[in-house]
């Protein structure tokens, strides 16, 4: 891979991530000429505290001094304070952070696996039941809301076994050591995880499935069956890396979507991460969260974009080794 | 005009080519199982929506119209689908609801093929500084999150129901935009294309005289395949808290039997009908749309 093509890659997602940046000044400034009418506890502000949250927010001035005071804020991870609990909003993101990463980590992990598995295996013996059983379960997968599996897990699995806690992150009140701890947290942790990577395996499987379907007529593998392979090698050795290369980018492009089922699933299992902060910043009108939430959210997207743009220039040969 | 002659003006052959090809959709259609009873449920569900005001009073939707009525009620005579949590008929909202839901979908995908296909058809047909703008664009849109981004827009824009359908739209467009473009770039090569060119048609006129009705089934099959995701966006959104509860969407019916606690309280009456009908409208247009696809592109037969 030649770093001209790093560099690009690398440039090209600054510059997306930069117009993310314009486009929330854009939105939040002028589109919405004044920010403060949503704050709600705007009644009870005397003149002097408006005056205030006015200039802390980087309202006053022209329209292009609140641009530069904008983007140097931006720069500083300085997004201002939440309207709703008052405290920075940075704090409130780097705090629910963490539990948000491993939701989507573990979900993101699962749902790639056993969808690629799945879509492998139906593209390679297109037709059969297996293909037929596996295909018709990932449509409707599809089709599901992911807060609706959400919503059936917690009243079948949760509701009424009480197999698995109904919500939140961790039982109040255990602290009895480490690992009694991290098993808590996983208990915890299953049926959120299991909700996002039900509502995002369908998309996962279904583009493997096409790809695989694209990599049948290929002429390689009829070489590789006029050697003599069995055709299990075939499959794992020939048509499946090749088959991977297209869905690496499509794959990036469905992050985007794991990103708003966390926000949902979130919302069902009171799971206090950043999707529970987006969805509470909704009902709120908390307009600073929802900002630097969305930045958040978009700075994932692109940045997992560019991992699978070089990982694409990792595995494709074509790419590799070109100017 | 004279009824013997058997009409040949250009517009008349061009009609009748088109009610030709209208007819063999229909007859590939019949032949195509999936296709067919996807097509059978939408009538269903259209029927359903637009019969609502016969089937139940829409006063029923009122928040004053549960307050003689049990809470959380299950399943009766009187309520075949039981109450929600302030006593309302959740069937009633149910067939209020798949106005609400099947109206939003249906018009966010009509913004999105209207923004799709003319950004495809000009960044395809035009080329140069114009074309790499749109694609930049279209690039944003692309990358950027979908349902973030319709949360800001929709939080700074409003949360009436025509503002989310917009909405919708608005973040939806690039998938087809792409699509449009591309085919635009190879039937812009074709001879009958270079051909009005040298009669001298302008740029417009070849791209919605002679370029667009080239790809129109394509935008036809890409739209039918927009509606089950916008449907799933406006019940994801109002899942979040947009809309109105008084006329409620089927998302919105599912956002009340969350924040009323229907589900550890065992009322299934009042999550899982809307659920099974966004899941029901989804799939059929998804299956719908699909086998429009294989129609109109026979390579893609057999998938």
């Amino acid at each position: 891979m030649s770093n001209r093509y790093v560099v690009k890659k690398i440039v090209g997602a600054l510059l997306t991530l930069f117009a993310v940046v314009i486009f929330n000044f854009f939105l939040f400034r002028i589109v919405d000429r004044d920010p403060l009418t949503k704050y709600r506890g705007r009644s009870k502000l005397s003149l002097e505290q408006r005056e205030t949250m006015i200039r802390r927010m980087g309202l006053s001035g022209s329209k292009w001094d609140q641009f530069v005071a904008y983007i140097k804020s931006t720069l500083q991870l300085d997004f201002g304070r939440s309207f709703d609990s008052t405290r920075p909003v940075l704090r409130e993101i780097t705090d629910r952070l963490p539990a948000t990463l491993i939701l989507v980590g573990v979900s993101t992990v699962l749902t790639i696996c056993i969808g690629l598995y799945i879509g492998a295996k139906a593209g390679w013996a297109r037709g059969s039941r297996f293909d037929r059983v596996s295909t018709s379960t990932t449509m409707v997968l599809y089709a599901t809301p992911e807060f609706f599996f959400g919503m059936l897990l917690l009243a079948i699995v949760a509701g009424r076994t009480g197999w698995f806690p109904t919500g939140g992150l961790r039982d109040v009140g255990t602290n009895n050591g480490f690992v009694a701890s991290l098993l808590d947290r996983t208990h915890h942790l299953v049926l959120p995880s299991l909700t996002l990577t039900l509502g995002y395996l369908g998309s996962y499987s279904l583009i493997m499935r096409t790809s695989m379907l694209d990599t049948l007529g290929e002429d390689y593998l009829t070489t590789a069956r006029a050697k003599g392979l069995k055709e299990s090698d075939v499959m794992t050795h020939h048509a499946v890396p090749n088959a991977l290369l297209p869905s690496v980018s499509a794959i990036a492009i469905s992050f985007g979507f794991v990103i708003g089922g966390a926000i949902t699933t979130e919302t069902v299992f009171s799971y206090p991460g950043l999707g529970l902060a987006t969805a509470d910043a909704i009902r709120n009108t908390d307009l600073p969260m929802l900002q630097a939430l969305f930045l958040v959210a978009s700075a994932a997207v692109i940045f997992f974009n560019l991992v699978a743009d070089l990982t694409y220039g990792l595995l494709d040969p074509r790419i590799r080794h070109s100017i | 005009m004279n009824d013997l002659v058997p009409s040949t003006s250009p517009r008349d052959m061009t009609w009748a080519r088109r009610k030709q090809a209208l007819a063999r959709v229909w007859r590939e259609l019949r032949h195509d199982r999936a296709g067919f009873v996807s097509l059978v449920v939408l009538l269903g569900f259209g029927l359903v929506a637009l019969s609502a005001p016969l089937i139940a009073d829409r006063s029923l939707l009122l928040a004053a119209a549960g307050r003689n009525n049990p809470d959380l009620a299950s399943p009766s005579a009187q309520f075949l689908l039981g109450t929600d949590d302030i006593g309302r008929d959740v069937l009633a909202q149910l067939v209020w609801g798949s106005r609400v839901s099947l109206f939003i979908g249906i018009f966010a995908t009509v913004v999105a093929v209207v923004i799709g296909s003319v950004v495809g058809l000009v960044a395809g047909y035009v080329k140069g500084k114009v074309a790499t703008v749109l694609l930049a664009i279209d690039e944003f849109f692309l990358v950027v999150p979908f349902l973030p981004l319709a949360i800001v827009l929709a939080v700074i824009l409003g949360r009436s129901p025509v503002t989310l359908a917009i909405v919708i739209g608005i973040t939806s467009w690039a998938g087809s935009a792409r699509l449009v473009r591309a085919q635009v770039l190879t039937l812009s090569e074709r001879a009958y294309v270079e051909r009005a060119r040298a009669l001298g048609a302008g740029t417009w006129q070849i791209i919605f005289r002679h370029v667009l009705p080239g790809v129109t089934p394509l935008i036809i099959a890409n739209a039918t395949l927009i509606v089950p995701g916008a449907i799933l966006t406006e019940s994801t959104l109002s899942f979040l808290g947009f809309g109105d509860r008084l006329s409620p969407s089927w998302g919105k019916l599912l956002d009340g039997a969350q924040s009323s606690g229907s589900i550890t309280l065992n009322a299934w009456w009042y999550y899982l009908p809307p659920g099974l009908c966004i899941i029901a409208v989804v799939l059929a247009f998804t299956l719908f749309g699909r086998a429009l696809e294989r129609i109109f592109d026979p390579r893609l037969a057999g998938r």
